[in-house]
This record gives structure tokens, C-alpha cells and sequence, in this order.
């Protein structure tokens, strides 16, 4: 016992005077290295805006707020207006909003509620987390070579003009494109829900429809709408899928059928043939709209989910 | 006449506004086992944890007064250099998952960027794996994850890997009460064998652990030190009436 | 026994439940269509010589995607060099300064960023690195494809390093180790599986992304290793084909949807699969 003791007063005494090397950095530097990282990022969003800003600058000055309301979008006189890109960005996506809307909110309800365990809901979860990874090219070439022409048809019963490519056409696409987002929130807002408040319903021999209906979506009403806001700023800023079948017009749409363009569709669509600093001006100032109309709606959606205790 | 590893003179602790440790002065006696012993949240735990400088870890903590190891004011050296030479053990064991229990021995060198030649590393590990009773299970699987151990097992695990650093100190913050008996007697028995290598200060709130094992024992009650003593003494015979209460049980 | 209006609820309750799992049901046949398509559509341009050989010009039978394939690749390891470092240390960040104010407004900037839209990201690469430069180049698709997956980096860091128990910290500490020792070489290291996931799941979200690469990558019918000049990915390809107005090379842009979709799902699920098994007990 004695002998193992000595070594170990003998350890002892050669780490106390071992040269232990000096870490690389001291605390207060890594500390500080960390914190410009946070920095950083915060940098990178203020430089983001302002160089859309700035470089949005010629256009900003020309036109002014009738930017926003003049339809006219003529490269040759240089005259732009953001109008018909608005329309188009806002009647694809409210349209495709609604069509999600009805497979998004029993897909919550099924996963949420009826089935939220087991092989069925892990298969099912999987393929809509996988909708959610499809390349936006690719939904836009499925799109253009296998639903448009079935548009087409449509048209053709309806009497309208076939393009085959529209708003329509777009919207559709659009629409199994943003499912995954307002489903996943919308299914833990669901499971969220309090099992004895559902309880106490079903014990006074509420159907589960009802417990549905009374309790579950009122509960979880809010949480489904940020749920829809997220998948809705999803659609604004969504751009390949929809530059592909959205038929490219830069003028007013008429109809639900009309070819259009969105603010994504047509920066997409003329930004590398634009010449003139005016006409590169008012697409990037098309882009500077597209921020800040996305980065409102996601903040919103956002605050909604955090309220409501789910990391969305 | 015992000689005297640990002093601790007119010390307090503050979380923030909040006064932890009143005035505490304690000598702790050198290669013996010393119990501090209270109630829950009578600052026993922010003692030791003032004592290998982790209390500080903390925002908004604070310190006052002095501790001496080997007449070495411990808040006037680098906290890093106290700490590898007074070791902790946790009341969950903590060792290292990803690494091997070869890795965990020695990783207080490994971590530091200590070089040492394989033969060295290989003999610290086997000795305060020995120390820790330990070795005779786990020789033949140095180089497979701990995960496997169970907790006694993981906690000498962690007493190894802290006696490997050779600390002069060992503190032990409830080293058992996440064990079963069994493994808690054994745990029991190695920290008497160790006292010769180490002086061990011991938290613990169960008091016939601190009778069986300790050979001095401190009682603090809301942020002071009641009674210090030998342990005989103490429990047969505490001079305050505080002492008396807690351990009659009057208070938890 | 069963009076009409409870008859009437149950009968509205089969029929909510018929509805409900007529729609979820539904809603998954897409993924169907799309796998199937691709799968018949494409298959039958794959074959040794599409995965080799450089495009060629219209008219030409054959021709294939190898520079696609290689940009692809050039684009993703630039993405991520320009966002790993930053990625990991601002998530590191966000880990250990859980309160705080500075912590706070980056976290909020993390979940901004995350939802600018792709097309912006590629204005602002344009803005920063093809104005100043003077050229298309991989380097600013790079940075492009960069920006978008750097949200997803801090986040699936800060997210892991968060659950790491604090007794690992605690354990390290102790023993003396300094404060970026511990981070660097104990707690990274117990979290390098949800941080493996997070990189690999912002290279699935950014390898079929396109429209950052409109105008900065540019695409190019040569192969290009230069990291300064124009170069080729898969989507950017997939869609100039898909646009064009000629059969045959809407033929490739099957043939490479098929492979970028292999590769896109591929990697989700790869991700599912193995972080299951790297997952470290505590």
C-alpha cells in the first residue's frame, strides 16, 4: 500500500511541475471567436438587405412606389412595373394555399389524431417528409411534360385557350409541393393537444369526428394557421417548379388558365438577358419585394409556432 | 497532530445577491477522509465545488475569502492548474461515452495535450485503474466503450480516471447515492483504501455512510459550518445543538 | 335502441374517417407518379456512356451529363467549405449562450435566412461575387448554394449540442481541461452525428436546387474544373434541357432527373438510417 502511494506522490509532484502545454486559445478568445460567428450571421442577414437595396437603388429612384401598381413591364422603353408579377406571385400561391389546404389538414388530423403511431404513420410521414426533398426542376419537369398536358385537355373541354401551361397548371403543382410544410406543423400542433381535454369530451360521448371539430381544431387552430403561413411563404419564393409551367406572359393575367409570370418566375426567366442597369435594377428590385414579403410571412408563422411550444 | 492539506479561512459564496457559504473556515486534515454532511441546500455542495473552482462556472456566482492547498492560494492560481490537482467525482457518473475506458483514464492528459510515451499512458492506466478496484474487470476490455459497466463500475471508472491526474485532493459529491448497496459498499470500501493516497473530502447526506467511512466530519446548516470534528466524537456526542437535531433526524 | 340522431353522428363520424384517410392517402400518390415517371422516362437514357460523356450540341445522338455530375460535385464542396467552419462555430454559439441577447438576435437571423426564397440567394451571390468578378463562376454558385445551406448547419448543431447532458461538460472541466478544449474535443465530438445529419441533409436540400444557379454557376456545355470560370450542375441542366424545344434532350433531362433523384433521396434516407446507429447513449 505504502509503495503504491509513494509512486503516486511521485505523479503527483511530476504533473504539478509538468510544462502542461498551453491550450491553443485562451478561454476569452474562443469565447470571442464564437460570438463573431454569432456576429457574423447577423452581418450577413443587414448586408443581404441592404444589397438588394442598393443595388435596386436605380430602379427605387425611377419609379417610386408606382413601381408596384403599373403593369407596364417593357424592357424596350424601359418602363417596369412589379403589378403583374404580384398578381401572378399572389394567384398562384393563395390558389395553391386553398388545394394543399384540403389534403394538408386531414393529413394532420390522420397522423395527429387517428394514427399516430405505428408502420402506417411512419410509411405515410415518410413519404410526404420525401415530397418535401423532390428537387423543385424535377416537380417542374413532371409538371410540364406530364400535367400540363392534361390541362391542355381540360382547356380544350372548357373552350379556353389550351396552353396547357397557367396559373392553373402552376397552382396544382405548386400545391403537392408546399403539402409536407403546413402537414408537419399541423400534425404536432394536433398531438399536442391535451389527451384529457379530448377525454373529457369523448367521455360525455362526443363522436371522434366531433372531439375533432370541437375540441381538437379549436385547440390547435392557431398552430394549423402558422402551419399554412409557413407552406404559404414557401409558395412565394418558390421558383423553377413554377418558371416552368407558369407559361411566362408579362402581361396582366386574365384568367385562372392565363399564362402569367411570378416575382420568381420572371427574375428567373429574363435576369441573365437583362441589359441596362434600369431593367437589372427593377428585377432585383423585384427580388428585394420577394424578401421582404416571404421574411414577413415566415416571421409571423414562426412567433405563432413558438407560442405554441412546437419547434417547428 | 494532523497535518493540514486543505485551509479554508473566512470563505463565502454568493449566487448573485444570494449568500451561499457564510464565513466558512475549515482545515482539511491530510490523507483523511473528511464528510461534510447538512441538509439539503445548506451549501455543501457549493463548498467542494468552490474548492476545485467550478462555483465560478457559474454567471452571476462570486467569492470571498481565501482557500490554501499546500499554502497555495487556489484563487490566485490559473483555475485549470487547480483543478487537475484537485480531482472531482460526480453523483451520476459521467464517463466519457465515446471513448474507450483505456481513453477515460487517461483522459485528463489526452484532453490537456499531454504527450506521453504508450508505456507510461499504459502504466498510469493500470494503476489507477488497481486503485480504483477496478482493474481486475476491465483489464480484458480496455479498448471497448464504457457503456457496458454498470454504474459502480462506471463511478470507479470516473474515481480512476480522476487518480490518474495524481491529485493531492479528492473531492466526491454523493458518489453513491445513484448506486444500488452492493455497489455502493463497494464504493464505500475503496475510498478508505485510497485515504493513503489521497486526502478525500466527502458530501454526502446520508449520515451512516459518513459514520462508517469518515474519520473527520463537518456539519453545515444554512450556509454555515456547525461542527467540525472527529467523526467518533461527532456522532456520539456533536457539542452543538444544530448537529444534535440532524442527526437525531429532527431535520433533512 | 339507437335514436335517428345519434345514428345521423355516427354515420358523419365513419364518413369524417373514410374522408380523412381518402385524402392522406391521396396525397401521398404524387410521390408515386413522380418516382414511377422519372423511373420509365428516364431509365432508358441511362447507360454508361450519359454518365461520361460531355453533352453534345443538337442534333447529335448521345452525348451525356459527366460535367452535370462533376459540377454538381465542385458546387456542393465549395457550399460547403464556404459554410461548414461558420456553421459549426455559430451553432456552437447559439449552444453555449443560451440566453443573451446577441444569442437571441442571431437565432432569429438563423430562421430568417432559412426562409429567403432561392432565387434571392442568387441575386445576392450575383451582387457579391459575379459583379466584382466580372465573370459567371462556380465560386459564386458555390457561395449561393453556401448561403442556403448554412441556416440548416447552425440549426441541426445548435440543436444537438443542446441536448448534450451538462455532466459531460462538467467531467472535462474538472479534470482540468480548458473551456475550448472541452468544447472542441469532448462535447463536438458527442454531438458529431447530429451534426454529420444536419451537413448532410443541407447538401440533399441544396444539390437539386437550381435557382440560385440561373446566374451564377451559369452552366456550361464543357467539363470545368476552374473553380473562376461558368460550370454545369444537374438541375441547372435538367432544366435548360427540360426548356429546350428539342425530344431528344428532353430524353437526358429524364435521364438526369434520375439520377439527381437517386441522389437527393438517396441521401435522406442514407441520413435516416445511419444516424439511428450513431446515435451515442448518455
Amino acid at each position: 500500500m505504502n509503495h503504491s502511494s509513494a509512486e503516486f506522490l511521485v505523479l503527483r509532484s511530476k504533473t504539478k511541475t509538468m510544462r502542461w502545454r498551453r491550450p491553443a486559445f485562451s478561454e476569452s478568445s474562443f469565447r470571442k471567436i464564437l460570438s463573431i460567428a454569432g456576429v457574423f450571421v447577423l452581418l450577413l442577414l443587414v448586408a443581404i438587405f441592404f444589397s438588394l437595396v442598393i443595388a435596386s437603388f436605380p430602379s427605387l429612384r425611377n419609379f417610386g412606389i408606382r413601381f408596384l401598381f403599373s403593369s407596364t413591364w417593357d424592357p424596350v422603353r424601359s418602363e417596369f412595373g412589379a403589378f403583374p408579377f404580384l398578381l401572378g406571385t399572389l394567384a398562384t400561391s393563395l390558389l395553391a394555399l386553398v388545394i394543399s389546404v384540403i389534403f394538408s389538414i386531414p393529413i394532420s388530423i390522420f397522423l395527429g389524431e387517428y394514427s399516430a403511431q405505428g408502420t402506417t404513420a411512419t410509411f405515410i410521414k415518410s413519404m410526404i417528409e420525401l415530397l418535401a426533398g423532390v428537387p423543385s426542376v424535377i416537380y417542374g419537369l413532371c409538371g410540364l411534360f406530364l400535367l400540363a398536358p392534361l390541362v391542355r385537355i381540360l382547356e380544350m373541354k372548357l373552350g379556353v385557350a389550351p396552353y396547357g401551361v397557367g396559373i392553373f397548371t402552376a397552382s396544382l403543382v405548386l400545391s403537392i409541393m408546399i403539402i409536407p410544410y403546413s402537414a408537419s406543423i399541423g400534425r404536432e400542433v394536433i398531438s399536442l393537444v391535451p389527451s384529457d381535454l379530448k377525454e373529457a369530451a369523448l367521455s360525455l360521448g362526443a363522436t371522434r369526428f366531433e372531439v375533432v371539430r370541437k375540441v381538437i381544431l379549436p385547440y390547435a387552430g392557431s398552430g394549423i394557421v402558422a402551419g399554412i403561413l409557413l407552406s404559404l411563404g414557401r409558395a412565394l419564393g418558390e421558383t423553377m417548379a413554377v418558371t416552368m409551367v407558369i407559361g411566362n406572359s408579362n402581361s396582366i393575367p386574365k384568367g385562372i388558365f392565363s399564362p402569367a409570370n411570378s416575382l420568381a418566375s420572371v427574375i428567373a426567366n429574363e435576369f441573365t438577358e437583362a441589359t441596362g442597369s434600369l431593367y437589372l435594377a427593377s428585377l432585383i428590385e423585384l427580388g428585394l419585394v420577394l424578401f421582404i414579403v416571404t421574411t414577413i410571412i415566415n416571421v409571423i408563422g414562426k412567433l405563432i409556432v413558438r407560442r405554441m411550444g412546437v419547434e417547428g | 497532530m494532523e497535518s493540514t492539506v486543505l485551509k479554508i479561512e473566512n470563505f463565502s459564496a454568493f449566487f448573485g445577491e444570494n449568500q451561499v457559504l457564510k464565513e466558512v473556515s475549515l482545515s482539511i486534515p491530510q490523507n483523511r477522509i473528511t464528510a461534510i454532511m447538512g441538509p439539503s441546500g445548506c451549501g455543501k455542495t457549493t463548498l467542494i465545488r468552490c474548492i476545485n473552482r467550478m462555483h465560478e462556472l457559474i454567471p452571476d456566482a462570486r467569492v470571498s475569502g481565501k482557500i490554501f492547498l499546500d499554502q497555495e492560494d487556489i484563487y490566485a492560481t490559473d483555475p485549470i492548474i487547480v483543478r487537475r490537482q484537485i480531482g472531482m467525482v460526480f453523483q451520476k457518473p459521467n464517463p466519457f461515452p465515446m471513448m474507450s475506458i483505456y481513453d477515460n483514464v487517461i483522459a485528463g492528459y489526452n484532453l490537456n495535450g499531454i504527450r506521453l510515451a504508450k508505456d507510461e499512458k499504459d502504466r498510469i492506466v493500470e494503476e489507477s485503474l488497481r486503485k480504483a478496484a477496478l482493474w481486475e474487470e476491465v483489464k480484458e476490455a480496455l479498448y471497448r466503450r464504457g457503456t457496458f459497466l454498470s454504474g459502480g463500475q462506471q463511478q470507479r471508472l470516473c474515481i480512476a480516471r480522476a487518480l490518474a491526474m495524481g491529485p493531492a485532493v479528492l473531492l466526491l459529491d454523493e458518489p453513491t447515492s445513484a448506486l444500488d448497496p452492493k455497489a455502493t459498499s463497494h464504493i464505500e470500501e475503496l475510498i478508505v483504501q485510497l485515504k493513503d493516497t489521497v486526502s478525500i473530502i466527502l458530501v454526502t447526506h446520508n449520515m451512516a455512510q459518513a459514520a462508517r467511512v469518515s474519520d473527520f466530519a463537518a456539519f453545515v446548516y444554512l450556509g454555515e459550518l456547525v461542527e467540525f470534528g472527529p467523526s467518533g466524537s461527532m456522532f456520539t456526542a456533536p457539542k452543538d445543538k444544530r448537529t444534535e437535531a440532524y442527526l437525531t433526524g429532527k431535520f433533512g | 335502441m339507437k335514436e335517428p340522431l345519434i345514428r345521423r353522428r355516427i354515420l358523419y363520424d365513419k364518413l369524417f374517417k373514410i374522408i380523412i384517410v381518402l385524402l392522406t392517402f391521396c396525397s401521398i400518390l404524387p410521390m408515386f407518379f413522380i418516382l414511377f415517371f422519372i423511373t420509365s422516362k428516364g431509365i432508358s437514357a441511362i447507360n454508361w456512356r450519359f454518365l461520361t460523356q460531355l453533352p453534345k450540341p443538337v442534333g447529335e445522338i448521345g452525348g451525356g451529363i459527366s460535367n452535370a455530375i462533376i459540377g454538381t460535385i465542385m458546387l456542393i464542396g465549395i457550399a460547403t467549405a464556404f459554410s461548414l467552419p461558420v456553421g459549426i462555430l455559430a451553432g456552437i454559439f447559439l449552444s453555449e449562450n443560451k440566453k443573451g441577447k446577441l444569442a437571441s438576435l442571431t437565432k432569429l437571423c438563423v430562421e430568417t435566412l432559412q426562409g429567403i426564397p432561392s432565387i434571392v440567394i442568387g441575386i445576392i451571390a450575383y451582387i457579391w461575387l459575379v459583379v466584382s468578378m466580372g465573370s459567371f463562376s462556380a465560386l459564386s454558385g458555390g457561395l449561393a448554394l453556401g448561403l442556403m445551406m448554412l441556416p440548416v448547419i447552425i440549426t441541426a448543431t445548435e440543436q444537438t449540442l443542446i441536448l448534450i447532458p451538462g455532466s459531460l461538460k462538467e467531467a472535462s472541466l474538472a479534470l482540468g481541461v480548458s473551456y475550448p478544449r472541452t468544447i472542441l474535443k469532448v462535447i463536438l465530438p458527442a454531438g458529431i452525428s447530429g451534426i454529420v445529419t444536419g451537413i448532410l441533409l443541407s447538401i440533399a436540400r441544396v444539390a437539386g436546387e437550381t435557382a440560385p444557379l440561373l446566374f451564377t454557376a451559369f452552366g456550361s456545355p464543357f467539363m470545368n474544373l476552374n473553380v473562376l470560370k461558368p460550370i454545369n450542375s444537374l438541375p441547372l441542366m435538367i432544366f435548360n434541357y427540360a426548356t429546350s424545344p428539342y425530344p431528344e434532350w428532353h430524353t437526358l433531362a429524364w435521364g438526369a432527373s434520375f439520377i439527381l433523384i437517386i441522389l437527393v433521396l438517396g441521401l435522406n434516407l442514407f441520413t435516416k438510417i445511419v444516424t439511428k446507429r450513431w446515435k451515442v447513449q448518455f
